[in-house]
């Protein structure tokens, strides 16, 4: 498939060569260049970014700003003020159902969350909802996990605030038209709330592009440490909105009965800042411009075609979504007869294989589909046939395991 | 590394004894594991101190489901102290904890031993089993 072993720029794989890790979608695996920018802050770059008066403080704050740069550039964002830093996808989807939904929202609004949202851009919403007496309603999809334009004109009313879609499910893997839906839904005078959690690490997004008002992703989903995530939001948005954590150098001037406020992006990371991770997404975002989205896709897309053409030949196995590969962008979400996801992911785990199991924080999801759960095996470009042959031997084996004479 | 599905276990998931209704049993309890999703409802029926008969309905993954079974093979018949102290001796194991002629003591119970070494599934093999001791205790 490929020249070059990938694998080899990952230290685990040295530890564990054993191992065959389709769990790409839960996290990445880290490689050694981000694992070195990391230490390599630590050792030669640590103070208090933004705050320090002195060289090694100003140091701490170019790596910090200079990561916000490269998350502008990788994005397409038109300024470093778009780029708020946060914990992860989730905190992001907080921040912007907290901050903009509790300033905005009102009785009676709508909003429309599509029903294989993952948890972290639908709880929020609930909760808001529930809070300001909205009303939360869902976009429903085909079983092949498809939404149409058509039925998001529909669920829009004049009262529809805020549409919230992930660009990737994480259950399904098909690529929403996130550009069409922003399109419709600008026209309606809706905000746009984009989960690129999937696709952020696998396909090029630009937002600009895209028309999205705001894009939430994490950085340990793009071989990025845990703990560091982004938030993307156009300027005139984040500039209306108030803050959503109070602290520490987010404030421009403080009294004893009131502040300002700081600008952007600060304005939005209270405390201090997770310099370290900031430079580990910088650096991942190196390494992934340096091998170039058109390699990541091809052997994304090769080995995903592999997985689901090869498991297509074995009975009993039922892929969640659509038949065609190239709807799939690495993940692969199936059911075996008769044998529940927690007993196949032992089952794997005992070949060294790490796949997923359970509702993959998509409950309503899979109760709209009526299973209680599911088994997900999710690929990234340093996988290779190697793996999915391994994968696909332990598959075989797993009904016959389980006492079934097929 | 583990290998808890035996033919005891595969066994006792496919063709379970004790899975149906039991009507006029004296106490019913649902278990529930929220994070996997297996949902069992135990029934017993208890006259003097002794289970005189026992049964559980429901879904979940082949562990919860044969653990179950087998401890209802196991505590049929057996007094309600008897059952207490088997649902002892199955924690005890399941944490790793157990000598060998406890095990034994736990019958095909003890070819559950391994999940000890699989942190995420104990909860699964010790649904029924809670459950049990819930309800006598």
């Amino acid at each position: 498939m490929s020249e070059h072993d990938y694998k080899r720029d990952f230290p685990v794989f040295e530890k564990y060569p054993d191992i065959a890790y389709l769990d790409n979608s839960a996290t990445t695996q880290k490689p050694q260049a981000v694992i070195d920018a990391v230490s390599r802050y630590y050792r030669e770059e640590n103070a208090n970014p933004l705050r320090g008066l002195y060289e090694l403080a100003v140091k701490a704050t170019d790596a910090y700003e200079n990561a916000r740069i490269a998350v502008r550039d990788f994005i397409g964002a038109a300024s470093e003020r778009e780029i708020i830093f946060t914990r992860n996808a989730s905190e992001s989807l907080n921040l912007i159902a907290y901050s903009w939904g509790r300033a905005n929202i009102r009785e009676n609004d709508e909003i429309l969350v599509t029903i294989s949202e993952h948890h972290s851009n639908f709880l929020p919403w609930q909760i808001l909802a529930n809070e300001k007496r909205a009303k939360l309603k869902f976009l429903k999809c085909s079983e092949t996990g498809e939404y149409t334009a058509e039925a998001l004109k529909k669920a829009l009313t004049p009262r529809t605030k805020l549409f919230a879609i992930a660009q990737i499910s994480n259950v399904f893997g098909r690529v929403n038209p996130i550009k069409e839906f922003a399109e419709i839904c600008r026209a309606n005078g809706t905000l746009i709330v984009c989960d690129g959690a999937q696709s952020v690490p696998h396909i090029p997004v630009d937002v600009r592009e895209l028309g999205v008002d705001f894009l939430a992703f994490s950085g340990h989903k793009m071989l990025a440490p845990m703990g560091i995530g982004v938030l993307y939001g156009r300027e005139e948005l984040l500039e209306e909105m108030p803050p959503f954590l109070y602290g520490g150098e987010m404030i421009e001037f403080v009294t004893l009965c009131g502040a300002t406020f700081a600008e952007l992006p600060h304005k939005f990371e209270a405390g201090t800042v997770n310099a370290g991770g900031a430079v580990g997404l910088h650096a991942a975002i190196d390494y992934i411009n340096a091998i170039g989205f058109n390699e990541i896709e091809r052997r994304e897309n090769e080995l995903t075609k592999l997985l689901v053409t090869e498991m297509q030949q074995v009975p009993h196995i039922n892929i969640v979504g659509s038949h065609d590969p190239d709807e799939h962008h690495g993940i692969v979400t199936f059911t075996i007869d008769d044998v529940h996801p927690h007993d196949i992911a032992a089952i794997f785990d005992e070949s060294g294989v790490c796949i997923r199991a359970g509702h993959h924080c998509a409950q309503p999801l899979h109760k709209y589909l009526g299973v209680q759960s599911t088994v997900r095996a999710s690929v990234a470009f340093y996988n290779d046939e190697n793996d999915v042959r391994r994968f696909m031997d332990c598959l075989k084996t797993i009904r016959r395991r389980m006492g079934y004479s097929d | 590394m583990t290998n808890f599905y035996n033919e005891i276990l595969t066994d006792h998931n496919m063709h379970p004894v004790h899975k149906h209704e039991l009507s006029c049993c004296t106490c019913s309890r649902d278990g529930i594991n929220p994070s996997c999703g297996d949902e069992i409802t135990l029934n017993l029926n208890v006259e003097n101190g002794v289970i005189t008969d026992g049964s559980f309905t429901g879904s979940g993954c082949a562990v919860s489901q044969a653990s179950a079974d087998i401890m209802l093979d196991l505590v049929i018949g057996k007094s309600v102290e008897d059952a207490k102290h088997l649902h002892e001796l199955f924690v005890k194991m399941i944490h790793g904890d157990a000598c060998p002629a406890e095990i034994d003591e736990l019958e095909e119970a003890g070819a559950l031993a391994d999940i000890s070494h699989m942190p995420a599934r104990v909860k699964c093999a010790l649904l029924g089993w809670r459950t049990m001791a819930e309800m006598v205790g």
